[in-house]
């Protein structure tokens, strides 16, 4: 974001900004509505894209985060009355403390690569089979806020332009905070830990550290989107919040648009969430197709686009300037 | 500076190590030598703490080190390089060393200045912002050194820095590695060149099947029928003596 | 209550004998292409499906219909691994774990799309028929499928052991470079391996349907337990997979009766998470294929 790399990026973030921008000009509400939940799903895809993109360390669990922060949220809210707004925050903490807690314990038994990516959907599953269980999770029926629209309430479901641009705004800032940790130094210690672990022990990095920050930080994210969630549609239960559908969506966005690049989970996230509602609307709303569309167009990545979007853009138009930045 | 006593390492029935002690005095280039699966590479391992010793202790500047994590003894001002070369790919020239110099330099633009100086020092500035993975193997023994560098660690472990190089090649890391000495540092290095032994090791330590069979100067050393028999072979210190080219 | 633990992990052994099975096809794949495949899940609810439409339209009984489905995905998986998974994640190892799982996505969804979430079940009236061991009442389908699981498991080790193209396996398992070099052609072993594979969680599907349901999502539910079973027995090992797979349903039959219906299944993540954790090479130690 600071330095994009070529024409090609420019013209992507410009068209992704004009796109944004627009949605608030257009015609019908329902642009609005489908780009709300597009961004709800963006901060999600910016939350894996912190390990499994700057990191290098595929989580296959994020829901673990994100249903935590719901959960967190919610509970203090419907069964303690909390404040919602406290809530909210508290979401973001536990989704945090989930992360934290899941990376510590698997990394302090060196777990990469697939057995990570297995690991984090086994604690995304034994979280969704008690949340479904125990009482104060609502067990089976989930829990459900009281319709309350207002400030004190965090709810502004009557006001959609309202809620897009507090969408908005949030997506920027955990975009900034990305930008802001790309440039750190932690950023650059996450990143040779990606690269390559013991020269980056050997380099004085304490690689354990950066790992489990790195998901505390993505785990904050994470539950960040899940409390989100829970304001807008004011009812969660485990299937939705804990669910491996949450856990895909959290990958699928960052591949696509380019794993490691600030821009990239928002590009892919939009771009998959266009594509699925236009095959939704060709299809006359055909239950799962987008998930097939996202599947096919997933592979396709793998295989043709390895940098994703942003990482193709790079190679188009390329400024004479240093290499290896992008946006 | 460094002081390492009495390192004992078994894997499984295999003893990697036995009892090897050496000392390498501050600002001292010393050198590790031995024939293949000596044991060299898993005495570096056990100095820089990616492994525990069975017994024995390693002290840094009077400090002692055993078992503290690789982090920990850079910090402490001792860095070591690998034998298979370890760029960050992804990254250019300049970047990868500043990932050495944000150990003493916590800020962005702080880093990549002294990132660009050592890799000067180096020799490297032009090219500085090439991603590493274009580099030469040279110039990957180079950035190797130079990101060590950046750590500002005054120790540093070189394991096998010439392997795979020219001699021209080698003339001029050895050179370089002269000059970042004159600047204050110290050197222990694994190495099976000979040039380089020759020319830049004052002392230097042999291992066998991981005893340390013998410690001189390399001109001692070559004479010595235990260090030529530990690379060429059992009877053949006698056999060189018979045919007068000892 | 004790009264209750024999019964239930008699009943539990015969449902980890299903787990066995499904394991059984996934360990070879690890095995021998270092593939997690995830979409084995979803190959099983196809095998479901297969079976299902079977009987539905054509009233074939599913034990029987085990002669024509097996072979079928026997070329499924082949095609699979020849035409989509290798050429499509070209050698990356991440890239693969991700490719499968794409391709459980595709399969899950257009299964939910042409099919519908609506369970369906098949009368067999027989499977239902109760036989008494050791005091307890276990249901005759899922003695039948015990059995088979052993059966199966033996049979593979036969091959694997015994004959050319096992030997082969093993071999591309070992060292693919000197397999190649030995005149074996590897991308053709991978296609019959991840086929094999796919014909034994298309076996497990058919004798699982007497006795269960299928829905489009029953893949996910059992493509998980598929992975505790094979890092449990040791990734790659067949008797490992079998023990593993047994164990692991004594596990959930014993959790469910002191834990309840819903939290039984949290017995069985739990023991992945440890295993993961301090034992990932699996309760039996090494590879053996």
């Amino acid at each position: 974001m600071i330095k994009p790399q070529s024409l090609g990026q420019v013209a992507l973030i410009g068209l992704t900004t004009a796109y944004l921008l627009a949605v608030y000009f257009l015609p019908s509400q329902v642009w609005m509505g489908f780009t709300i939940n597009a961004l709800a799903m963006a901060i999600v895809a910016l939350s894996w894209n912190v390990t499994g993109g700057f990191g290098g360390l595929s989580s296959f669990g994020h829901a673990a985060m994100y249903g935590t922060g719901a959960y967190a949220s919610a509970v203090l809210q419907v069964q303690f009355g909390v404040n919602a707004w406290v809530s909210f925050g508290a979401g973001i903490l536990a989704g945090a403390a989930m992360g934290a807690f899941i990376g510590a314990l698997s990394f302090r038994y060196g777990l990469k690569g697939s057995y990570f990516a297995l690991v984090t959907l086994a604690f995304a599953e034994v979280l969704r089979i008690c949340a479904s269980a125990f009482e104060i999770t609502g067990a089976g029926r989930g829990l459900q806020l009281t319709l309350e629209p207002g400030l004190a309430t965090l709810q502004f479901n009557n006001d959609r332009t309202l809620t897009y641009t507090l969408l908005l705004i949030t997506v920027a800032i955990v975009m900034g905070l990305t930008t802001w940790m790309k440039y750190s130094r932690f950023g650059a210690h996450l990143v040779a830990v990606r690269e390559n672990e013991d020269a980056a022990r050997a380099l004085g990095i304490d690689t354990y550290r950066v790992k489990v920050t790195a998901m505390a930080i993505s785990g904050a994210f994470g539950g960040l989107a899940g409390a989100i969630y829970l304001q807008l549609w004011l009812f969660i239960d485990s299937t939705v919040v804990y669910g491996v559908s949450i856990s895909v969506i959290a990958l699928i966005g960052p591949i696509i648009g380019g794993a490691g690049t600030v821009w990239g989970p928002l590009v892919g996230t939009l771009g998959l969430h266009l594509l699925g509602e236009g095959a939704k609307t060709l299809l006359h709303d055909a239950p799962g197709l987008n998930f097939v569309l996202y599947a096919v167009v997933l592979i396709a990545a793998l295989r043709f686009l390895p940098q994703g979007l942003m990482g193709l853009a790079g190679r188009i138009g390329t400024f004479r300037r240093k290499g290896g930045d992008d946006a | 500076m460094l002081e390492v006593r009495n390192l004992t390492k078994r894997f499984g029935g295999l003893v990697a190590l036995s009892d090897a002690s050496l000392d390498v005095p501050e600002g001292a280039i010393v050198g590790l030598l031995g024939p293949n699966g000596a044991g060299k590479t898993t005495c570096f391992t056990i100095i820089a703490g990616f492994t525990k010793a069975d017994t024995g202790s390693v002290r840094l500047n009077g400090q002692d080190i055993t078992g503290l994590p690789p982090h920990r003894i850079c910090a402490l001002g001792m860095v070591r390089t690998f034998q298979i070369v370890q760029p960050f790919a992804g990254l250019t020239v300049e970047e990868n060393i500043a990932v050495g110099a944000y150990l003493r330099h916590r800020d962005r633009r702080e880093a990549l200045a002294e990132a660009r100086r050592i890799g000067k020092q180096l020799g490297m500035a032009s090219l500085l912002d090439r991603p590493a993975a274009a580099l030469t193997i040279a110039g990957r023994k180079r950035l190797e050194i130079g990101r060590a560098l950046a750590t500002g660690a005054k120790l540093l472990l070189l394991d096998e820095v010439m392997a795979g190089l020219i001699p021209t090649e080698v003339s001029e890391i050895v050179e370089i590695i002269r000059k970042i000495r004159e600047d204050g540092h110290t050197f222990l290095m694994i190495e099976h060149v000979m040039q380089a032994v020759m020319s830049l090791a004052e002392t230097a330590y042999v291992l066998n099947y991981g005893k340390m069979i013998a410690q001189g100067t390399p001109q001692q050393l070559v004479q010595d029928p235990a260090v030529i028999e530990a690379y060429l072979g059992h009877g053949a210190a006698s056999r060189l003596q018979e045919t007068g080219r000892a | 209550m004790s009264s209750l633990i024999l019964p239930a992990m008699l009943n539990g052994l015969t449902m980890g004998a299903v787990y066995a099975l499904i394991a059984l096809g996934l360990t070879l794949i690890y095995g021998v292409l270092h593939i997690i495949n995830f979409a084995h899940g979803s190959l099983l609810m196809l095998g479901l499906y297969a079976a299902y439409f079977l009987y539905h339209f054509f009233g074939l009984d599913p034990y029987l219909a085990i002669i024509v489905v097996v072979p079928a995905f026997f070329v499924l998986g082949y095609v699979l691994q020849r035409g989509i998974i290798a050429p499509m994640s070209a050698g990356s190892e991440q890239n693969v774990l991700l490719v499968t799982l794409a391709l459980a996505l595709a399969i899950d969804n257009l299964a939910l799309y042409f099919w519908t979430s609506n369970t369906r079940t098949v009368d067999i009236a027989y499977a239902y028929d109760t036989v008494e061991v050791l005091g307890a009442y276990l249901t005759l389908g899922r003695v039948i499928a015990f059995g088979a699981a052993l059966a199966v498991a033996a049979l593979m080790w036969l091959f694997m052991t015994r004959t050319r193209t096992g030997a082969a396996i093993r071999a591309v398992a070992i060292e693919k470079r000197g397999a190649e070099i030995v005149g074996i052609d590897v991308g053709h072993t991978y296609a019959i391996c991840f086929g094999i594979g796919t014909a034994c969680v298309a076996l497990a599907a058919c004798l699982l349907l007497p006795t269960f349901y299928v829905t489009p999502q029953v893949g996910y539910t059992f493509v998980l337990v598929a992975f505790t079973t094979v890092v449990m027995g040791g990734m790659g090992s067949l008797p490992g997979a079998l023990a593993a797979g047994l164990l692991l349903g004594v596990i959930e039959a014993v959790g469910g009766l002191f834990l309840g219906e819903s939290l039984g299944q949290i017995g069985i993540f739990l023991a992945f998470i440890l295993t993961l954790l301090f034992k990932p090479s699996g309760l039996l130690g090494r590879r053996a294929v």
